[in-house]
């Protein structure tokens, strides 16, 4: 499939369309943590750090198979996300989002001085396994049990704790417990995306997974619609090709991307997609049609 | 050693303080993290550098940067805040603030390269001896200039008109706006004020460090954003003894731990306080209304 | 048997004594009403009930098990279910979901469950699912159970917060201000509402009201509280000729 694709397609979009379903996993975590239960992460490229580095340490010091290199890396991120999350979930608001940067700038730190990750070299020569089959078909794994979590009663559970925590309580959620699950199924998808990337990118630095990439996710989320899945993969898909498109504009592409934040937070505060849902397109529709007859 | 490391912390974390003002100011007025104010700092860094390079004394390149920065800090909140007050959350509020951060780090980015630039040595660095303790002039007076800048906000907060109605609309923006507070103008006074002691803190960093680059803001305003934090956000001498703290602890850390952990040391200590102290060292705890 | 006990209960905020030294009964089955001035502590007594505040002294009783210290949620899953002064619904949930998640309480399917739509998970949801219409055809609701709650008008939102208290299948109900903010009319139909749900889901309701008219019509007791204190309890009719009450309350004009 991969060795069709790399003779129809050309491998600049090629590589987009990768980084855009690698994104779509990452920005779906993060999704889960900040746009459908409300908790503010800005740490998110931490736990993908963590994934990114523990699968290729899995699969160059171990040669463990790639499904488990990635599975390795996401249970690591995941488990960091549980032990995170247990002290800070308790926190609020910008406390929390503090505590996130905290969080992954050490975890940078740490990999800026960690051996067996290659220091601030990095670390090179992981195989290459990542390829647009492989990624697509976990974007969309990830995307149906994404949905179907999110319409059960547990998900529902994590809309209700963004909207109003104590009334959430009051119908009997253990809202500590749930915020926890959260943002460890969220650090769980952080790290499964790190796992792609770094087996797609063959070599990793603690650089790469900076405050702004997590600033970068963060958009993604915000920028499509919070808490909306369709939304989130609409922000991953404008802001990963946007600089891309802006690149003919190269020096000026950031300037752009700022200056265009500020005129979308504007103009759709709610991101693009928030508010937006079908079932209030079909009524619309279905007024703007009976109108005419 | 220990003295000329606790001089060390102080020097740096005044400057953490200074930048700290800014973000609880704002933070203490319409809760918004204005992610934007590190690069306020960094702009007063440089428009210090600028006027300082055409021959201007420390002092008025002092002046000229705080100027320029209060214009700048009242025009990112005319433009990218104000536009979404009232209507959008908290959240949107904090993404337009970091495409103003990106917007301006890569304007001067675009200006002057990514690389850093030296201070040119205006005042002639002098160490002297204070009993076995070896104290730099320029320490001096960072020190001096930022106690004295503390202080004048302090009194101007407790004694002007404007200072009362800052603290009013900290208190409560709807009764300040219902008791005739013209909120948009405190709002505006109040970036402008953070934004001339961040550039403050800006040219005396670059003098101090004989460095300035256009993403020094970001680590800066991260951590004086930590320091605002750890002092409990929204409270003024909270900023100013979290700055002072954070500078101090993370200087001692590099000295007797590691340097290589430096980066780390500031947010460790953050995220430990706030874990035992949730709303920081002088913050107020938030009872939740019900 | 008494199905709620309060014995000796003080709530202080620093220093403060929001509620001082209070013991109350809550027969099964009766609609109590607690009256009193701003400020009397009336909701914080609710807050105590429900777990949001600890209190300071005394001790609480629900159907003789101790509930003071216990968490929010766990109170809930015990079966008091409440309502708040100022509305707290989930604004951007539909109507339906906001009585679904009333439902979380008594129902158990867990993140796997739900993750993978296993078979047990399925069929409670559909149980959730009916329940939930049910109870919105209860008080005319149910066609508007795809509409944002947040954009309901204020009195189908009043009347959409009883009903998720409801979803929990409560045996003990608080209501906190249940008619705030309706006209003459509304009240009328509230009150009929609260005796109805009373009489078929054989419920206990505590309500705290400032309108003395809905309190004397609908409450079959009621305690008056006066800064933190319990100044009398009686039959509306011993209420309302109570010397103290008359003083510190009623004799203020309200």
């Amino acid at each position: 499939m991969d060795a069709f694709l790399n003779q129809t397609i050309d491998a600049y979009y090629l590589r987009i369309m990768i980084i855009i379903g690698i994104n779509i996993i990452l920005a779906l975590g993060l999704n889960l943590i900040t746009g459908v239960t409300g908790q503010l992460s800005m740490g998110h490229a931490g736990f993908m750090s963590l994934g990114a580095y523990a699968s290729a340490i899995l699969s160059i010091q171990l040669d463990a198979p790639f499904a488990l290199a990635l599975l390795g890396g996401a249970l690591v991120a995941a488990f960091f996300g549980f032990l995170i999350g247990i002290p800070t979930l308790r926190l609020e608001g910008d406390y929390l989002a503090m505590v996130t940067i905290g969080f992954a700038e050490i975890i940078r730190v740490f990999f800026l001085n960690f051996g067996p990750g290659g220091k601030a070299v990095g670390l090179s020569g992981i195989p290459q396994n990542t390829g647009f089959t492989v990624v697509w078909l976990l974007v969309l794994v990830v995307i149906i049990l994404n949905r179907q979590l999110l319409t059960s009663r547990v998900g529902r559970s994590f809309y209700a704790i963004r909207e109003n925590e104590i009334a959430a309580e009051s119908c009997g959620i253990n809202t500590t417990r749930v915020k926890v699950l959260a943002f460890t199924v969220g650090s769980l998808l952080g790290g499964l995306g790190g796992g792609l990337y770094s087996h797609y990118m063959y070599y990793i630095n603690p650089q790469d997974f900076g405050f702004m990439k997590s600033i970068e996710l963060l958009n993604m989320v915000v920028l499509g619609g919070m808490g909306s899945i369709p939304g989130t993969i609409i922000g991953v898909v404008l802001l990963t090709s946007l600089p891309e498109m802006l690149r003919i504009v190269d020096e000026y592409r950031l300037l752009f991307y700022g200056a265009l934040l500020v005129i979308l937070m504007i103009f759709r505060p709610n991101g693009l997609l928030g508010d937006v849902r079908i079932y209030d397109i079909k009524k619309w529709w279905g007024k703007k049609g009976g109108r005419g007859t | 050693m220990f003295w000329e490391q606790l001089l060390n912390g102080l020097t740096l974390g005044s400057s953490y303080a200074l930048i700290a003002l800014g973000y609880t100011m704002v933070y203490g007025i319409i809760q918004l993290i204005n992610f934007a104010h590190g690069e306020v700092y960094m702009f007063g860094a440089f428009v210090g550098l600028f006027l300082v390079t055409a021959g201007a004394n420390i002092f008025v390149a002092l002046l000229g940067a705080m100027a320029f920065c209060m214009l700048l800090g009242m025009l990112i909140e005319r433009v990218a805040y104000r536009p979404l007050r009232g209507k959008s959350t908290r959240l949107s509020a904090l993404i337009s603030a970091i495409g103003v951060s990106i917007f301006l780090s890569t304007l001067m980015v675009l200006y002057r390269g990514p690389n850093t630039t030296r201070y040119p040595a205006v005042l002639g660095d002098s160490t002297f001896q204070l009993g076995s303790l070896q104290v730099s002039t320029l320490q001096i007076i960072i020190l001096v200039i930022a106690a004295l800048l503390m202080v004048v906000l302090e009194l101007a907060i407790k004694k002007t008109r404007v200072g009362k109605a800052m603290r009013a609309c900290s208190q409560d923006l709807e009764a300040s706006k219902l008791m005739g507070v013209n909120v948009n103008r405190i709002i505006s006074l109040t970036f402008a004020t953070g934004s001339a002691l961040a550039a403050a803190g800006g040219v005396m960093v670059g003098i101090y460090y004989n460095a300035v680059w256009p993403y020094m803001g970001t680590m800066a305003g991260l951590k004086a954003f930590a320091a605002a934090v750890l002092g409990g956000i929204g409270s003024v001498p909270g900023a100013m003894i979290g700055g002072l703290s954070l500078g101090v602890l993370e200087i001692m850390g590099i000295a007797y731990l590691s340097s290589s952990y430096k980066d780390a040391i500031a947010f460790a200590i953050l995220i430990l306080v706030l874990i035992i102290r949730p709303q920081g060292l002088l913050g107020q705890k938030l009872s939740k209304k019900v | 048997m008494n199905i709620l006990e309060m014995t000796k209960i003080s709530e202080e905020f620093g220093g403060l004594r929001a509620v001082d030294n209070v013991s109350l009964s809550v027969l099964p089955r009766e609609i109590l009403g607690i009256i009193g001035p701003n400020g009397a502590g009336k909701t914080t007594l609710f807050n105590i009930i429900t777990g949001i505040y600890v209190p300071t002294e005394g001790q609480l009783l629900f159907k003789e098990r101790r509930i003071d210290g216990l968490a929010p949620h766990d109170i809930a899953r015990l079966g008091i279910a409440r309502t708040f002064q100022n509305i707290r619904l989930f604004g951007k949930l539909s109507v339906l979901d906001n009585v679904r998640v009333g439902r979380y309480g008594v129902t158990r399917s867990g993140f796997w469950s739900g993750l993978l739509r296993l078979p047990g998970g399925r069929r409670e949801e559909k149980e959730t699912e009916l329940r939930a219409i049910e109870l919105l055809e209860l008080v005319g609701l149910a066609d508007k159970r795809h509409e944002y709650a947040q954009y309901l008008a204020y009195g189908e939102q009043r009347r959409l917060e009883i009903v998720r208290a409801l979803a929990l299948d409560p045996s003990l109900l608080l209501l906190d201000e249940p008619g705030a903010g309706m006209n003459a009319g509304e009240k009328e139909e509230l009150m009929a509402f609260v005796r109805s749900i009373r009489d078929q889901l054989e419920l206990t309701i505590i309500l705290v009201e400032h309108d003395m008219n809905l309190v004397m019509n609908i409450c079959e007791r009621i305690a008056v509280l006066n800064y933190g204190r319990k100044i009398a309890e009686g039959t509306p009719a011993q209420v309302k000729n109570d010397e103290q009450v008359i003083q510190s309350y009623l004799g203020a004009g309200v």
